[in-house]
């Protein structure tokens, strides 16, 4: 799997596609030096070169000191100090409320929650406190130096409070961007981004990645821009829209379904407050269909908001309705993981099996979760299917 | 491990003592090592090889009692433990530590009830002029309150909260303070503006909310906020700006600046979860910031007594190591005189300070409260009328030749006229553009508030009459 996303990964853009080449980080890939680096590597290289090139730059959080419990913040602290690199009390609302205090004074606040589950703590500072500090004060003051960093999403044995994924609050929150990178490259640059954006940034981190994923990652300071979503993989019949590790899923659908003749245009959506509305729109319009996956529940989860924005936009120009595969309306559960996780046989609404069909052939798609067991014992691989019919 | 093992027994203590991450030793154990006699280091009698098992085991060291010290009998056989955080003694005896202490923590004032210096009372001396400064801008801030409330009563403004009561609270603490020192207001220190500079015409801007707030219209009134005068923006969220202090003033630190951040709350502001946050953090972060609780006794119709079972708020200081004092906060001395000095241990030892200020809250809640409703009109009239803060400091001010009735009547008649000017013209200044409502969400607008600034001028265009039209499109 990791080299399959690595080769899809490096996926270009054809110039003079609709959404014009921004790949600034596949053009480095050629010609820079690189080294073949996982997820928490990756952002650890990121931490270093921000740190590096910005003397008021923090970096902060539970167990951060010793190099974090993900391995993140490796050497960080040996290299930059412990009055830059420290490990704070187990307090997410004080970690959050002292980063945004720093970030007022000008700093660069990066801080680390240890796991999104753990988060909502900090959710009234990020709400009320770094979310509206420059638009209440008139620009007088701002935060944008906070970037509150956190892994999130399923593991495959995280069970309630070590698989979340929370991104949807966050979504609703006008004030601050949230990104999440779908590999480590993408993480590199998109951290260094998200820390040099003057906004607040929670940046989500595939937690399933941190080892999983490896790729050949640039050496040098890049950025990826924020609120631009990439077509990492061109098609013609339908447009599935996702973000972080659902990626790598979603990739293995649009192998399998081309076998069966469907050519699927992928997104990844990178950012998804403020997001590219512009990309998706184009992509739906050329292919008539979306499908839109994430691991968080499906009630209310941000695939909603996508779903009703193309609605509006694209209505004219769909051939079936809008689906979305996604995790459960049940809290993240453990043993049930595999049946909970977007991977569910799905059949799509009826609406859909009645549109009228494009090249008169039946759409399936597949999806595939590759479960691995993580940690000492050697990976476990359990794959399940699952198929959604589109007409 | 090992290497330790051969070296002086001392020193393998100290590896297991655990210090804290900025290389300070614990202070628990700082308290424990003075109270420990001189003897030397305990006698191990075994030693597993396992550094974990070393650190687990509970070591008992049993000092003999031939030593020099013959005063302290109860150091004959004490049993030390080492823990994770440094040594305890310990027990056999199962004790309690009493929920408060016998009396409650005394209350430091320099001024009696009639604004005479009590005797033998120490204080910061203020100049004349820092003394007559700090006395009308008591005066000017009360003045402002009052036009302000009744401004609110006749519909001229939405909403008003008084700081009356709390007047030497404000003016004092900021008279103490330099202009470096960063602020992060709750809501009821206006006074500490008034006294870097705030006019009395930026105040009628921001509650008035016109094209001159510098906040551009976007909250309620007595949300202030000054850049220039280091007053962050007021949040009416309770003690969210606590944790934000703290971060504020390890800014400082890290700068080497000579400045602290002060934080103002209230007794109701002790209760949330970020005043906690933010007083472990500080500690632990050793940060220069300034913790001023102005205990006015009520959090609207909570009294203290359903706030909390404490010694008020001064006694949760050493909850988490950090120095308090309690003060009255309706002595404009005393309050000068003890922000002075917090000030200066914070810059100088890098230490959060905590001052509970007791006070009384005259007024109402704000403008949407009446206390009527839940306290007796005496019990307001009486703290306005015996323990008025502007009282007493006048009484002093005026002891050293400084102030007269003259003074006072020409002071405020000017500030009524100006005050009344400063409503006259922000209320006829017009309100910040539309195009405000969405700049600043980001430092750019993106693309989706510049499409709904489409829509909602579009349905203006279609529907005038539905908006209102003293904002500038």
């Amino acid at each position: 799997m990791a080299s399959l996303l690595g080769r899809f990964c490096r996926k270009l853009v054809v110039p003079g596609s609709a959404h014009g080449s921004r790949m600034i980080s596949t053009t480095a890939c050629d010609s820079e030096a690189v080294k073949s680096l996982n997820l928490y590597s990756a952002i650890n290289q990121a931490l270093h070169i921000a740190l590096e090139t910005d003397p008021r730059s923090y970096v902060f959080g539970e167990d951060v000191g010793f190099g974090g419990v993900f391995r993140c913040t490796t050497g960080l602290a040996e290299r930059f100090g412990k009055n830059r690199v420290f490990n704070t009390p187990l307090c997410e609302q004080g970690i959050v409320g002292f980063g945004i205090g720093l970030a007022a004074m000008g700093n660069r606040a990066v801080v680390e929650i240890q796991f999104a589950d753990y988060i909502y703590p900090a959710f009234d500072q990020i709400v009320n406190e770094a979310a509206k500090f420059r638009y209440r004060s008139g620009n007088q003051f701002n935060c944008g130096g906070l970037t509150i960093r956190a892994p999130y999403g399923a593991v495959g044995h995280g069970g309630h409070y070590h698989s979340q994924s929370p991104e949807a609050f966050f979504c609703h929150v006008p004030g601050i961007k949230v990104v999440i990178p779908r590999s480590p490259r993408e993480a590199k640059g998109l951290l260094l981004s998200s820390i040099r954006d003057p906004n607040p940034v929670v940046f989500f981190e595939p937690k399933w990645l941190y080892r999983q994923a490896v790729e050949e990652v640039p050496e040098h300071d890049y950025m990826i821009p924020l609120s631009q979503a990439e077509v990492i993989r061109e098609g013609n019949d339908i447009t599935l829209v996702g973000w972080g590790a659902q990626l790598t899923v979603m990739e293995q659908a649009c192998l399998d379904a081309e076998k069966e003749g469907i050519s699927c245009e992928l997104i990844d959506l990178k950012t998804l407050l403020p997001w590219d509305k512009e990309t998706v729109e184009a992509s739906v319009k050329k292919t008539g269909r979306l499908l839109i996956s994430h691991e968080a529940p499906v009630t209310g989860g941000f695939g909603a908001e996508i779903s009703a924005t193309i609605l509006e936009r694209c209505f004219l120009k769909l051939e079936a309705p809008v689906s979305r595969v996604c995790g459960l309306d049940t809290p993240f559960p453990l043993v049930f993981e595999p049946f909970y996780m977007p991977t569910k046989n799905k059949a799509s609404s009826s609406s859909s099996l009645s549109s009228p069909l494009k090249k008169k052939h039946y759409l399936i798609m597949g999806l595939h979760v590759w479960c691995r067991y993580w940690m000492q014992s050697s990976p476990l691989l359990i794959t399940s299917h699952s198929i959604c019919f589109f007409r | 491990m090992a290497q330790h093992l051969k070296s002086s027994k001392s020193t393998f203590l100290n590896v297991l003592r655990h210090s804290l991450a900025f290389g300070s030793p614990s202070h628990a154990s700082r308290h424990l090592r003075q109270k420990l006699p001189h003897g030397g280091p305990p006698s191990i009698k075994k030693v597993s090889p396992n550094p974990l098992t070393r650190l687990c085991n509970t070591m008992v060291d049993t000092l003999s009692s031939s030593h020099e010290d013959t005063n302290n009998e109860s150091f004959t056989n004490i049993q030390v433990m080492d823990f994770p955080g440094g040594k305890v003694s310990f027990t056999p005896e199962i004790h309690f530590i009493s929920e408060s202490n016998e009396e409650r923590v005394p209350c430091y004032r320099v001024l009696d009830d009639n604004g005479q210096q009590l005797p033998n009372s120490q204080f910061v001396p203020v100049s004349k002029e820092i003394a007559v400064k700090m006395y009308s801008d008591m005066v000017t801030l009360q003045m402002m309150d009052n036009i302000f409330y009744e401004a609110q009563r006749q519909g001229r403004l939405s909403f008003y909260a008084t700081a009356y009561g709390e007047e030497a609270i404000n003016i004092a603490s900021a008279a103490a303070l330099s202009p470096d020192d960063v602020i992060f207001p709750q809501y009821r220190e206006p006074g500490v503006l008034l006294w870097r500079g705030f006019t009395l015409q930026e105040f009628a801007n921001q509650c008035f909310g016109n094209k001159s707030d510098y906040g551009k219209g976007r909250q309620m009134p007595v949300h202030y906020g000054s850049n220039k005068l280091n007053y962050f923006t007021v949040s009416a969220t309770i003690a969210t700006q606590l944790p934000n202090a703290v971060g504020a003033a390890y800014s400082l630190k890290m700068d080497g600046k000579d400045a602290c951040a002060v934080t103002f709350f209230g007794d109701g502001g002790s209760s949330e979860g970020d005043f906690h946050a933010a007083m472990n953090f500080a500690a632990v972060m050793e940060a220069p910031v300034l913790f001023i609780c102005r205990n006015n006794g009520w959090a609207i119709s909570t009294p203290t007594s359903d706030q909390f079972r404490s010694d008020g708020v001064v006694v949760k200081g050493r909850a988490y190591g950090i120095r308090s004092i309690r003060v009255d906060g309706n002595d404009a001395l005393a309050m000068y005189s003890a922000v002075h000095e917090a000030r200066e241990m914070a810059i100088r030892e890098h230490r959060p300070i905590l001052i509970e200020a007791l006070t009384y809250r005259v007024g109402h809640h704000s403008t949407s409260d009446d206390s009527t409703r839940y306290r007796s009109a005496d019990e307001i009239e009486w703290w306005n009328k015996a323990r008025n803060p502007l009282s007493r400091f006048r009484t002093w001010v005026e002891s050293n030749g400084w102030w007269s009735d003259e003074a006072e009547s020409d002071l405020r008649s000017r500030i009524k006229k100006e005050m009344l000017e400063a409503i006259r013209v922000a209320e006829k200044t017009e309100k910040p553009n539309l195009n405000h409502m969405f700049s600043d969400v980001y430092d750019v607008p993106p693309l989706n508030l510049r499409e709904q600034e489409l829509l909602v001028r579009q349905a203006i265009k279609s529907h005038p009459q539905d908006y209102p039209s003293d904002v500038p499109l």
